[in-house]
């Protein structure tokens, strides 16, 4: 039961740093997701005077990545009653180029900016509409939901620190008394941290195994998957090969640098 | 006969640079049963201390079973204490493991082979009369059980020199008489040599031994 309760803290607080930090890459795959949604929704129009090749506008503008005529023939159909067909080639032929601008990325209202008045200085381009107060209220909304994500993931960091440091001391008080006795006896430093060095692996490996367990039953059960569905957005919960890696990487260098810590500070006193 | 301790012109003293014991000189042969007698607060323990490592000589010059102390590195000192026995007046038994668990200690530290080890433990538990007890933890026993088991431990690894602070301190004086026994024992079956610091010597010691009083910082031998 002792021995339960010693390991049962250090797991619990190495539990909540790697629960802490899956959540949060949760979040930031979700936000990536978003991002990316935006990016592939967001898209400036171009009303050019003459054809515009998509090949010299993206070597000249890095942050385009294609550029898609718009046809003009949807608006002309509906003309079609009310107009006669000479008038119609006329309207036709007087019409300017429309162009859809895709980008690399979600911009920030600086580069919106920035690309209309590059746009709007070239001969051939009349206008450009960038539909900037829209843009800039969703990117107002990103910027707040990444702010809020961030002070929330370095909150909880600084509990488990605290957390940690906490558990250290306890540590400190239970394993010195030990190591005491048995450099007394004359054992050898890696001998009388033994203990503590089997101690921090055991427990690291637990605690990054039940959060394998607690991520694969919430994929299983799928009932995070409807909630990201509402909003649009596809992520992964929990890949299994880089997400366990870095769990048992952190959790294991963690407890070893807290053993570690402990060895180097520890003082024989007799 | 052999000197296993010796020491020339001692001074030792804590980091306040307060003197402890001043310039003393004195040897142990090996084999022979020695009390450190003296007041509270003279230096009894602090001597002790020097004898297993967890002081260094201030000046002077002290060597235990062929080691010099001075200026000693881990290595020479982890070797040193594997031929060392410690007897405490808290026992300092580990707490959260078994009697004979604890009394293995030594010999898993020296690299016995765990059969090995076994045999030992089991006949120095015997000898002590504990042997039903080596399940159990050092919380469960009575503080003479206690110090005997401390007592089996130091014995296990057939140690040249047994060290004891006040091994008897905590003890009523059926316990004491027990440890006292197994000290005698240690010296005239095994010829370990044994240094206790006490109080009290004890009236009803058999055997010949030798006293060193520590008075005003001075080691002397009391005839």
């Amino acid at each position: 039961m002792k021995s339960l309760k010693n390991h049962f803290s250090l797991i619990a607080a190495l539990f909540t740093i790697l629960f802490t930090l899956q959540v949060y890459q949760i979040l930031e795959r979700s936000i990536s997701s978003y991002e990316e949604s935006l990016r592939s929704n967001y898209a400036m129009v171009v009303i050019a005077t003459s054809a515009l090749e998509e090949s010299s506008l993206r070597s000249r503008f890095d942050i385009i990545r294609s550029v898609e005529e718009i046809s003009p023939e949807k608006v002309i159909k509906r003309l079609e009653k009310e107009m006669d067909k000479t008038s119609l080639g006329l309207l036709r032929a007087s019409l300017p180029k429309f162009y859809r601008l895709s980008l690399e990325h979600y911009p920030q209202p600086e580069e919106v900016d920035i690309l209309s008045s590059q746009l709007e200085n070239m001969k051939q381009i009349k206008r450009v509409e960038n539909f900037s107060q829209t843009h800039d209220q969703i990117y107002k909304l990103l910027i707040l939901y990444k702010g809020v994500t961030q002070i929330f993931a370095f909150a909880i960091f600084i509990v488990t620190l605290l957390l940690i440091i906490k558990e250290m001391r306890i540590w400190q008080f239970q394993h010195e008394e030990r190591m005491n006795i048995m450099a007394l006896f004359g054992a050898p430093i890696m001998l009388r941290s033994a203990v503590l060095f089997r101690l921090a692996i055991i427990d690291a490996i637990i605690a990054a195994t039940m959060i394998l367990v607690i991520f694969s039953l919430i994929i299983k059960s799928g009932w995070t998957e409807p909630y990201f569905n509402d909003i649009g957005i596809h992520v992964t919960l929990f890949n299994y090969a880089k997400d366990s890696f870095l769990h048992f990487g952190l959790a294991l260098s963690l407890s070893m640098i807290l053993a570690l810590m402990l060895v180097i500070n520890h003082k024989e006193e007799v | 006969m052999d000197k296993v301790i010796s020491a020339q012109d001692l001074t030792l003293s804590y980091n306040n640079n307060e003197t402890i014991i001043n310039q003393s000189n004195f040897s142990i042969n090996s084999g022979e049963f020695v009390f450190i007698t003296g007041a509270s607060g003279s230096g009894k323990s602090t001597l002790l201390k020097s004898l297993y490592g967890a002081l260094e000589p201030k000046q002077g010059e002290l060597i235990v079973g062929g080691v010099k102390m001075n200026n000693i590195n881990n290595k020479k000192l982890n070797f040193l204490r594997r031929h060392i026995g410690i007897v405490f007046q808290d026992y300092k038994l580990i707490k959260e493991w078994t009697v004979e668990k604890n009394v293995m200690l030594p010999l898993i530290i020296s690299g016995y082979a765990k059969d090995v080890s076994e045999v030992q433990v089991q006949k120095l538990l015997t000898h002590v009369k504990l042997n039903h007890q080596l399940g159990k933890y050092p919380l469960e026993l009575s503080g003479g059980e206690q110090q005997r088991v401390a007592m089996a431990r130091a014995l296990a690894h057939n140690p040249i020199i047994i060290l004891a602070d006040e091994p008897t301190g905590n003890l009523d004086d059926y316990s004491a008489q027990v440890i006292w026994n197994l000290l005698e024992g240690a010296c005239t079956q095994l010829k370990t040599t044994i240094v206790v610091v006490t109080h009290h010597i004890p009236e009803t010691m058999k055997i010949d031994y030798k006293h060193l009083h520590i008075e005003y910082g001075s080691i002397y031998e009391v005839s």
